[in-house]
C-alpha cells in the first residue's frame, strides 16, 4: 500500500503539451507513472508523448477514466483548471503552479468542499510514491522504496530530507508535497489521516514553516489520534518577521506564525522536534531504533 | 506590496472612503507651503513604509507656520527603527499633511485574509487609536469579527452585527455601512491582503473618517493591476533586493555576514537555519530559483559580493530536474567571469553530484568544495569569524 497515488492511478496531465507539462510528463512516463494522456484546450484529437490530448478534462475523465490530474498550467489559469478538473470528478488533483492570486484561490477551496475531489497543492512538487508513481516535479532517482511517510511545504528540501533518509538506508512510502501557498487543499492533518491508515507507513517526517498555523493544529490533532512516531522540521527559524520569505505562504504577520512557536507546540504534543536540518535523517533512525 | 498611506488615501477617496483632506511635501519648505494650502492646525505625518512612526516622533500637530517649518524639517530625513527595517531603520523621505479634525470617537476597522478559514474577515474595535494585537490581548471582548464567506459574498447582516456591537448611533451606523461595504469593495476589487484603519474616527458632526490608512496587496495579483504596480515605491526597499527583483530573485537583506546562494525557498530558510545553529550570521535570504541558469547565478553572485558585510558565500544547491553538473558549470562560468576575493563554500548535492564537483575542483577556482550539509555550514561559520573554534560551540 501506499498513499494518494500508486500504479493504478490514471493520471492526466492539464498543460500537457506546454513547455513545463511536457517536460515533467515525459519523466514521470520514464519512471513507469501511468500517466494516459493530457489536456490542452485547442488540441484535442492530437496524440502528445505518445497519450491522446483531450481539449476538456471531461472528455478525459470519459475516455480513459482519468483519477487523477497533474497541474501545469501558468499561474492566472490555475484555480480555472483546478475547478474544470474537480468538476469533471478527478478524485485527485495536484497543482503544480505557482502564484495563484488569494483571491482566486479562497472560491477554489470552498468549492472543493462541495465535491468528493481532493487538491495537494498549488505551489507544491507532487506526490511520489517510489517504484509505483511520480506526479510531480520531484527527482525520482533520490527516491527508494520504503516505510517512512513524508508530508512537506517546501521542495528542495523535502529532497534533502529524502536524501538523508534513503542514505539511512530508509525509503519512502509516499512523499507528499502539499506547497508553499498560505492556502492549500491540504494540509498536514489531511495527510496524517492517510498515513494512520496505510499499513506500509511505519512513520512521519513533516517538514513545515513559518506562517499560519497548520503546524499547531497538526500537532493537536497528532496526539490525539495518531499513533505512529512523528519526527519535524521547521524552517525559518531565523526569518525575521512581516517578510515573504520567497513562498507566499511564509510569512510571520501580526505576530503569528513564528517557527518557535510551531516547534514548542509540536513537542508540547509529544512529536520530535529537529533543530538542526542537517539531522532530520539521522534523528529518524534512532527514534525508530529505540521504538523497536 | 506595502503602499504609502497618502497612496492608500487616494485609493480610498476612488471608492468614497472618506478622508482628511491632505497634500504631500518633501521638503521642510513644501510642507509650510501646503501646510498653508490646508490651514492650521495641521497634521504632519511621516510617509515611510515602517510601523511605530508616531512612538518615533514622525507624527506632530503643527499650529502655525514655525511649527509647520520645525515639524517639516525634523521628520525630512529622521530614521523610523523597527523589527522589520533591521538596525539602520528607514529614512522619511516625504511628509503628508492633513487637515485636524474634532475627533469624539475612536474606533478600529480592517479586513484581512484569513488563511485557516480561507475567507476574508473583518474586525472591528471600540479601542481604536492603540496597536490591535494589544487590544487583543487587554480587551478581547472589544473586538468583534465577521467572516465573509467568498461565495455569497459581504451582506448587510455582516455590517449591521458589527454596528450594533460598536454602540454605534444611527447615523453612525449610516455612515458606517457604506463605509464597509466600500471597503470591501476595494480589498476583493484590488486583490489587498490587507487594508485597515486605525484610527477610524467619528467626528463632532457625527462623520466617520479614515484618519489612517495601511493596505497592502497579494503579491501574486499584481500581474492583474497595473495601477497599483505603479505605487510601488523602491526607495523604500533595500537597493540590494530592487535589484535582485529585476532578474525574479528572492532575496531579503538581512544583517549578517554570511552570504547565501541556495536554490528553492524552504532549503533557503533552513540553510540560515543551520548557520545560525552552529552561531554563525547569515548575511541574506536567497532563492535562486529551480532554473538556476549561468545568468542567475551572476546576478546573484554579483548581489551577495556587492554587501560589504560578507566575508563569505555558501552555495547550497540541490540538484534536482537540473542536473547538478549543469548547475556546477553555470557556477564555474559566473565566478569566472568576475572578481571573487572572498571565500567561498559550496555544497552540491542530488543528480550527478560527484560530476558536479568535479567540474568545480577541476575549474581552478580556490572554492572549499563540501558534501555534507553539516559540514558546509560549519566551515561558512568558521570562514565568517576567522577562526577555528567553531566546532567547540556546538
Amino acid at each position: 500500500m501506499s498513499i494518494l497515488v500508486n500504479k493504478d492511478s490514471r493520471i492526466i496531465v492539464q498543460g500537457f503539451t506546454g513547455k513545463e507539462g511536457s517536460f515533467h510528463a515525459s519523466q514521470m512516463i520514464d519512471y513507469g507513472t501511468n500517466v494516459v494522456g493530457g489536456v490542452t484546450p485547442g488540441k484535442g484529437g492530437h496524440t502528445h508523448l505518445e497519450k491522446p490530448v483531450f481539449n476538456t478534462v471531461e472528455e478525459a475523465v470519459i475516455s480513459e477514466g482519468a483519477n487523477v490530474s497533474i497541474i501545469f498550467v501558468p499561474a492566472i489559469f490555475a484555480a480555472d483548471a483546478i475547478l474544470e478538473s474537480a468538476n469533471a470528478g478527478v478524485e485527485l488533483i495536484i497543482c503544480i503552479s505557482e502564484g495563484i492570486p488569494i483571491k482566486d484561490m479562497i472560491k477554489v477551496k470552498h468549492y472543493l468542499n462541495t465535491t468528493n475531489s481532493r487538491l495537494i497543492g498549488p505551489n507544491c512538487p507532487g506526490v511520489i510514491t517510489p517504484n509505483e508513481a511520480k506526479v510531480g516535479i520531484m527527482p525520482a532517482q533520490i527516491h527508494k522504496k520504503g516505510r517512512i511517510g513524508i508530508i512537506s511545504r517546501s521542495g528542495t528540501l523535502t529532497y534533502t530530507t529524502v536524501n538523508q533518509i534513503s542514505i539511512q538506508g530508509m525509503g519512502q512510502s509516499t512523499s507528499v508535497g502539499i506547497g508553499g501557498d498560505p492556502i492549500t487543499g491540504s494540509d498536514f492533518i489531511d495527510i496524517l489521516k492517510l498515513f494512520e491508515k496505510d499499513e506500509e507507513t511505519e512513520a512521519v517526517v513533516m517538514i513545515g514553516e513559518i506562517g499560519g498555523s497548520m503546524e499547531e493544529r497538526a500537532a493537536v490533532y497528532i496526539k490525539k489520534y495518531f499513533n505512529k512516531p512523528v519526527v519535524a522540521f521547521i524552517s525559518g527559524q531565523t526569518a525575521p518577521p512581516g517578510r515573504r520569505m520567497g513562498h507566499a505562504g511564509a510569512i510571520i504577520t501580526g505576530g503569528k506564525g513564528y517557527a518557535k512557536e510551531k516547534m514548542i507546540a509540536l513537542r508540547d504534543n509529544g512529536i520530535h522536534v529537529v533543530e538542526n536540518p542537517a539531522e532530520i535523517g539521522s534523528t529518524l533512525k534512532e527514534i525508530l531504533k529505540k521504538e523497536s | 506590496m506595502k503602499i504609502h498611506e497618502y497612496q492608500a488615501k487616494q485609493l480610498f477617496k476612488d471608492f468614497a472612503i472618506p478622508v482628511p483632506e491632505g497634500m504631500v511635501a518633501y521638503t521642510k519648505e513644501g510642507t509650510v507651503e501646503v501646510s498653508y494650502k490646508i490651514g492650521y492646525p495641521c497634521v504632519i505625518k511621516a510617509q515611510v513604509h515602517a510601523g511605530g512612526r508616531g512612538k518615533a516622533g514622525g507624527v506632530k500637530l503643527a499650529r502655525n507656520r514655525d511649527e509647520a517649518l520645525r515639524f517639516g524639517e525634523e521628520i525630512i530625513g529622521m530614521h523610523i527603527k523597527n523589527l522589520q527595517t533591521g538596525a539602520q531603520g528607514k529614512k522619511v523621505r516625504k511628509v503628508l499633511v492633513e487637515k485636524g479634525v474634532n475627533i469624539v470617537n475612536e474606533l478600529y476597522l480592517a479586513i484581512i485574509m484569513d488563511r485557516e478559514k480561507a475567507m476574508p474577515v473583518i474586525i472591528a474595535s471600540s479601542e481604536g487609536g492603540m496597536d490591535i494585537e494589544r487590544v487583543a490581548e487587554k480587551h478581547p471582548d472589544h473586538i468583534f469579527k465577521e467572516c465573509v464567506h467568498p461565495i455569497t459574498g459581504l451582506s448587510n447582516f455582516h455590517i449591521s452585527r458589527l454596528s450594533f456591537k460598536l454602540g454605534l448611533n444611527k447615523t453612525e451606523r449610516r455612515h458606517f455601512s457604506k463605509l464597509v461595504s466600500n471597503l470591501y469593495k476595494l480589498f476583493m476589487e484590488k486583490d489587498a491582503s490587507i487594508v485597515e484603519i486605525n484610527p477610524l474616527v467619528i467626528t463632532d458632526t457625527e462623520e466617520l473618517i479614515a484618519l489612517d490608512a495601511k493596505v497592502n496587496f497579494d503579491d501574486n495579483a499584481l500581474v492583474k493591476h497595473p495601477d497599483i504596480m505603479e505605487l510601488r515605491d523602491t526607495d523604500e526597499e533595500d537597493p540590494f533586493e530592487v535589484e535582485a527583483s529585476k532578474y525574479k530573485l528572492n532575496y531579503i537583506k538581512l544583517d549578517g555576514n554570511i552570504g547565501c546562494m541556495v536554490n528553492g525557498a524552504g532549503l533557503a530558510m533552513a540553510t540560515m537555519d543551520i548557520l545560525k545553529y552552529y552561531k554563525g550570521e547569515p548575511a541574506n535570504f536567497l532563492d535562486v530559483g529551480g532554473g538556476t541558469s549561468e545568468e542567475r547565478i551572476k546576478e546573484a553572485f554579483k548581489i551577495l559580493i556587492a554587501d560589504k558585510n560578507v566575508k563569505v558565500v555558501f552555495i547550497n544547491i540541490f540538484g534536482g530536474i537540473v542536473r547538478t553538473d549543469i548547475v556546477a558549470v553555470g557556477v564555474v562560468n559566473a565566478a569566472k567571469s568576475m572578481n571573487i576575493n572572498i571565500p567561498v563554500v559550496i555544497l552540491l548535492r542530488g543528480t550527478n553530484e560527484k560530476q558536479g564537483r568535479k567540474i568545480i575542483e577541476e575549474s581552478g577556482l580556490d572554492f572549499i568544495v563540501e558534501t555534507d550539509l553539516k559540514k558546509a555550514a560549519l566551515k561558512s561559520v568558521e570562514l565568517s569569524r576567522g577562526d577555528k573554534d567553531v566546532n567547540s560551540c556546538k
